[in-house]
């Protein structure tokens, strides 16, 4: 639906060079203006200052090798892992399997990134059984910021909260309902 | 020690019993952080966006800390340094780092070699635990790492190590000539660094596109730009083309990425079906909204593996498109010169400040964008502990 009054309704238009030549009149009221500008600096023109870098490609100076001590995945767009590398959190449980899985691919697939995706949804809940068995209970109220929603959001928090409420409700009801139904169809 | 800790997404940890990191290569250094903060880029980790986010980790790729311990190797750095640690991990050595892309390291990142290595950021970025925490490991630490200079503000200080760089690289990258008018799609802390960097690049407008009032209100006095509200327009093409003339914008700047609103059909597609890699919305406008000839600079970050994107008017229009992840270390010295003459003072977008338990609330605020919240800032509580 379009809507009355819209901005481009409203502003004048052929203001464009008037507004640019008003500012770079008064450039001097605006910190720093022109003062990075360079003519050259222009990409749709060769800019590159090459220093022939691109091609060391064998022999450049590497850092020492970090010691492969935990399960890395790697890119298999690369022949091994890089000289240094993060180790948190090392695949782990079925998310790690299909992680295995994902990085078999490479990163032009989305057998790869969708996959990998799925991994992370399985790893949330592998996360709350983890939690659960070392006794730590969900804590929506905190983790999840709900609190933060409370005080500075309280209308939108409630006015979400009473619909989840509201369907969940809906839910169960039309379940129980259907359960029903069944019940009276074998009875019969 | 105490830092964050992913539970999936939109869950969260403030979690104190997480094990204080180790030396794993001789050119490491251990960073006890003294400030952090929290990144538009880390919601799209928390929103569950990017893949190969691991249940346990920890986020954060904008810190400063003092150094704690150094590696066998590291000859640059002592210990007591206090510094800002860049988001980029680069080996300073691969032919990208010698070409200054530090944003774009070969030997830093095994599991993504599309992406380079970065704090906090996913297995995608690197697998490594990021500086939302008390301590951190720094590899390469004689790279990037870089002693505050004396007098410099923290918060200035911390700001240096992504926001500032980056909205410096997207005008910078977008080949801003003296007189051209400039669109900024974002008012966020990268649209508003992005916006007010465009002048020093002599532009002649700059406009910033956003739905937040309270932020386009900040663009207006921080970024001295124009700023409009496209929930105000039919169409924001039509609007940005009638504002220049019917000619389009001399350069566009995506700083908004894979979250953005505006258009339905994108969101089904991207967000709800999760059949692209999130919203390509404002890279949609920016392309549309450009003058035939024009350039796009995009800062925003996408995904991988892929978004719809124009690329007929690309072709059609002849446009230039440049984007990269920022490279830190190859800006600071000017910035930290702009900086320290007074030109810009990259603290006054900082508008809220929580110790580093509260974090969970921090990431909720930042999400939901509300209290009028720009950037959050984190203190831990062994930050003071050395040089209060
Ligand atoms: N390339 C890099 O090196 C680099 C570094 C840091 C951040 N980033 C990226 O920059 C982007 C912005 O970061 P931020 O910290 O400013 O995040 P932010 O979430 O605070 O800001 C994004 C802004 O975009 C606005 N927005 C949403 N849809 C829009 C649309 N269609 N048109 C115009 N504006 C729209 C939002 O209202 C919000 O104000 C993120 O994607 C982040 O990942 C890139
Ligand atoms: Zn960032
Ligand atoms: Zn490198």
């Amino acid at each position: 639906m379009l809507m009355k009054n819209a901005l481009e309704d409203r502003i004048a238009a052929g203001q464009d060079r008037i507004i640019a030549q008003r500012n770079m009149a008064r450039a001097a009221d605006i910190p720093g203006w022109g003062l990075d500008a360079d003519p050259d600096n222009d990409p749709t023109y060769p800019m590159k200052h090459s220093n022939g870098a691109d091609h060391e490609r064998l022999n450049y100076e590497k850092a020492p090798q970090q010691p492969l001590d935990m399960e890395i995945l790697h890119s298999i767009e690369r022949p091994g892992v890089t000289r240094v590398f993060g180790t948190s959190t090392p695949p782990i449980g079925l998310s790690g399997a299909i992680r295995r899985f994902a990085y078999k691919y490479s990163e032009a697939t989305a057998t790869h990134w969708m996959t990998l995706i799925l991994a992370d949804r399985v790893d949330t809940i592998q996360g709350k059984l983890t939690d659960l068995m070392h006794g730590i209970l969900p804590n929506p109220w905190v983790e999840r910021g709900w609190r933060a929603e409370w005080k500075h959001n309280r209308a939108g928090f409630i006015g979400r909260t009473a619909t989840t409420a509201l369907l969940l409700t809906a839910g169960i009801l039309l379940l129980k309902r259907k359960k029903k139904n069944k019940y009276q169809l074998s009875n019969r | 020690m105490l830092a964050m800790n992913f539970r999936g997404p939109f869950q969260i940890r403030a979690d104190r019993n997480r094990p204080e990191p180790e030396i794993k290569h001789p050119m490491d250094a251990i960073v006890r952080v003294t400030r952090s903060l929290i990144c538009g880029s880390d919601l799209h980790l928390y929103h569950g966006m990017v893949p190969d986010t691991r249940v346990g980790m920890t986020f954060g790729h904008e810190f400063t800390g003092i150094v704690e311990a150094v590696g066998s190797e590291v000859q640059k750095l002592k210990v007591g340094d206090h510094v800002l640690v860049p988001f980029n991990i680069a080996c300073g050595s691969c032919p990208h780092c010698k070409q200054e892309l530090y944003g774009n390291c070969h030997e830093a990142n095994p599991e993504a070699t599309a992406v380079g290595g970065f704090f906090g950021y996913a297995h995608t970025g690197g697998g490594y635990d990021g500086g939302q925490a008390e301590y951190v490991r720094v590899p390469y630490a004689d790279v990037s790492p870089t002693i505050l200079l004396e007098g410099m503000d923290l918060e200035n200080a911390v700001l240096l190590t992504d926001v500032v760089p980056t909205g410096y690289q997207a005008a910078e990258q977008a080949g801003i000539q003296k007189g051209d008018t400039v669109v900024v799609f974002g008012a966020g802390p990268i649209g508003l660094m992005a916006a007010r960097f465009a002048w020093f690049f002599g532009a002649g407008r700059v406009i910033v596109i956003d739905e937040l009032d309270y932020r386009l209100e900040f663009a207006r006095k921080f970024s001295f730009a124009e700023a409009y509200n496209f929930r105000e327009m039919n169409d924001p093409v039509v609007f940005l083309k009638k504002a220049t003339d019917y000619f389009g914008a001399d350069v566009c700047i995506d700083a908004v990425g894979c979250e953005a609103s505006g258009h339905a059909w994108q969101t089904i597609s991207g967000k709800s079906l999760l059949m692209q890699a999130g919203t390509a919305t404002a890279f949609h406008w920016a392309v549309n909204s450009v003058k035939k000839g024009g350039i796009v600079s995009i800062i925003g970050v996408y995904g991988p593996p892929w978004n719809l994107a124009p690329l007929g008017s690309i072709m059609n229009k002849g446009l230039t498109i440049r984007g990269n992840q920022a490279s830190v270390k190859r800006l600071l010295p000017k910035l930290i010169d702009h900086i320290m003459s007074g030109r810009i003072n990259p603290k006054e977008i900082i508008t809220h400040r929580f110790p580093l338990e509260e974090i969970p609330d921090a990431y909720r605020m930042f999400s939901k964008k509300l209290d009028n919240i720009i950037k959050p800032l984190l203190i831990p509580s062994r930050a003071n502990a050395s040089f209060a």
